[in-house]
């Protein structure tokens, strides 16, 4: 619902954020950068050390320190969140272990970090903008009254110290920075893989400040009575996938898809597919890749029938190698692909595979489906 | 049982053009659609009135032509539209909308009968943001269920609600109690073609439309741009990429030759790959 970005900056905004800020005094209190170390059945999710390199840079850029923030139950997933979060270069962590805090419910959560920022008072606090991470990062906004801008591509530190962050808009047709001026912490959240992971020292140890979550289990309404897990075989891990084949419209139709499945299990890659395919019910949501879909940084990325669109390209902008296969010459995937390939996806997946069965496992004949 | 379902009016993200030259959004004829997973969220409310009985009361804040969403929730089948409509609201970021919303339901609360769920989209196709939902729930103190992909079972006696709710890796069944706020999320359910009747209806229907005061806010710098702790700087297109693709020929060549110059290619630019691909391969 209702954002601003659908309308213009209105020239009111452009004034204030234009103006040198003369920080108020309570506002200086509020020192450091946050990143919520994401923790959730004992795995920490890899785009807290993606949002840790990009706190420490900021960190850096603004002479504070970096903070994880770790809240779990007392054990051993929790002790290896806090490790993780020092080797990736965190300065120091915040601790809440409590075993009502065992599996993420926004009630519990919600409390522990606004406790937290109201205690220690962050002046940039980042989390992943994963289910959990945007459930969580809009109740504690709300509560602290303070700016949350969602799924930022770009962040960095103003002359004036002011957190820009950087997000598409339109739909990813257009980029806007957006400032919290009036309130702190300056809230953001960023999705998997639009970052960059950082390098893992063997820095293990720091400092770990522990904070107490006064509530009881009976004060929390909401209850997990049980967890279905996706299992390994249709977990689409598309985001963390060295090799990405997707399908778009120019696969034609449904029956195609089993190319792209064919092309992707010969070189060891997940597939997915642009938004149409999963319009038209082709495709799970989960493997829509792009502005609403997920954002891929593969090695490689085959993008068979897909023309493109800005929606598209912000999601796999951060590949390495992009190849397009499409019918249309002037289709705009060719301006942001690195080779491109003026065929029809559809006789052209098989040839494609084929030249990869052979170049790759020479004696093995992998047997295909049609 | 009374539920109120948040929509919003978007424009046709799909449809969206960027001017070439000047880099703005071309607007003109750009039609508007109900933000499409607030469609997954009013027929869920459909669905839990259908079952429990009771009345879906749709609200959206817009500009007055957002009517026309309204009146297009009403040809699916809800009982009541309200448009939250002033001037004050322009430039609201989520925190203000929230606002907004939150004083409007409750105002809907006093005006007609206390709100047992409040219904959202998972986010809207424009602003992506997904605040809004939780930002109303923490307003009005609402238990928050988001992403939610399954109403397994409703207890209207013992206030009792269980949902399925998608996270990552997996969906975990929460029990919770109502009044409670859902986000759902899409794909969720068929979405039923409105009856000649409700569009009969729907056509002859007036849409109620309040302005901050009707919606008892009483406090206006909490609304619109004085609201929004967020301010939009800059507008900017992405930077183009300084080259396009590398072709491949494809004059007067067999496909297989095609897509042995590919691999070929794919193997120069990306040296370390042949060998990673091959063992992804044996393994």
């Amino acid at each position: 619902m209702g954002t601003r970005k659908t309308k213009a900056p209105p020239p009111a905004a452009l004034g204030r954020a234009g103006t040198k800020r003369n920080l108020p005094d309570h506002f200086k209190k509020y020192r450091h950068v946050w990143v919520f170390i994401e923790l959730e059945r004992g795995q920490v999710h890899p785009v807290s050390f993606e949002l840790l390199g990009e706190g420490r840079r900021l960190a850096d850029q603004l002479g504070v320190q970096l903070a994880g923030v770790v809240l779990g139950p007392p054990g051993d997933s929790t002790r290896h969140a806090v490790a993780e979060a020092f080797a990736y270069d965190a300065d120091l962590v915040y601790l809440v272990e409590k075993p009502l805090l065992t599996d993420y419910r926004n009630e519990s959560f919600t409390k522990a970090l606004t406790d937290l920022v109201n205690t220690y008072k962050p002046e940039i606090l980042l989390l992943g903008a994963t289910t959990l991470g945007r459930d969580l990062a809009g109740s504690v906004a709300t509560t602290l009254l303070t700016g949350l801008t969602a799924d930022c591509t770009g962040l960095d530190v103003d002359d004036d110290g002011s957190l820009a962050a950087t997000r598409p808009t339109f739909g990813g047709s257009l980029l806007c920075t957006i400032y919290t001026l009036n309130c702190r912490p300056q809230m953001a959240t960023v999705r998997p893989r639009v970052m960059r992971m950082p390098q893992r020292s063997n820095k293990r140890i720091g400092r770990v400040i522990r904070h107490d979550l006064r509530m009881l289990e009976d004060e929390i309404v909401t209850k997990v009575v049980g967890f279905l897990s996706d299992g390994q075989s249709e977990n689409a891990n598309l985001a963390y996938a060295d090799v990405v084949v997707a399908g778009g419209l120019g696969l034609g139709a449904a029956d195609n898809l089993q190319l792209l499945k064919n092309l992707a299990q010969t070189i060891g890659g997940d597939y997915g597919c642009s938004r149409p395919l999963v319009q038209k019910g082709w495709m799970a949501a989960d493997r829509q890749i792009g502005q609403t879909g997920k954002t891929i940084r593969p090695k490689l990325y085959i993008a068979a029938g897909i023309s493109g669109a800005i929606q598209h390209r912000v999601g796999v902008e951060g590949a390495d190698l992009i190849v397009a296969i499409n019918t249309d010459p002037n289709a705009p995937i060719f301006d942001f692909a690195n080779i491109g390939v003026v065929a029809d996806a559809v006789s052209f997946l098989p040839a494609l595979t084929e030249v990869f069965i052979r170049r790759l496992a020479p004696g093995n004949h992998i047997r295909l489906v049609n | 049982m009374h539920i109120v379902v948040c929509i919003k009016q978007v424009p046709d993200s799909a449809q969206i053009r960027v001017h070439p030259v000047t880099n703005t959004i071309m607007r003109q004829g750009v039609p508007t659609i109900i933000n499409p997973y607030d469609l997954f969220a009013l027929e869920e409310a459909l669905k839990v009135r259908d079952l429990h009985g009771g009345e879906v009361t749709v609200l959206t804040m817009g500009p007055p032509m957002a009517e026309e969403a309204l009146r297009k929730a009403l040809t699916y089948g809800a009982d009541r539209a309200i448009l939250l409509t002033d001037r004050h609201f322009a430039g609201s970021d989520t925190l203000a909308t929230s606002f907004a919303l939150s004083q409007a339901i409750s105002q809907i609360g006093n005006s007609f009968d206390t709100p047992d769920i409040v219904f959202t989209g998972k986010q809207t196709i424009d602003g992506d943001t997904a605040q809004v939902g939780p930002g109303i729930a923490k307003r009005l103190n609402l238990v928050q269920l988001t992403y939610v992909a399954k109403i397994t079972s409703i207890d209207l006696s013992a206030r009792a609600i269980t949902v399925e709710r998608r996270s990552e890796g997996g969906t975990h069944v929460l029990k919770s109690e109502l009044p409670c706020l859902i986000t759902m999320l899409e794909g969720t359910t068929v979405i039923r073609r409105g009856s000649l009747d409700d569009a009969l209806r729907a056509a002859r229907s007036e849409i109620v439309k309040w302005n901050a005061a009707e919606a008892g806010i009483e406090d206006i710098t909490k609304c619109g741009l004085r609201g929004s702790p967020t301010v939009v700087k800059r507008v900017f297109a992405p930077t183009p990429r300084e080259q396009k693709a590398v072709q491949i020929d494809t004059t007067e060549k067999r496909v297989h030759d095609i897509a042995n110059e590919l691999v070929a290619s794919i193997f120069t630019h990306q040296p370390a790959l042949q060998h990673e691909l091959s063992s992804a391969d044996s393994a």
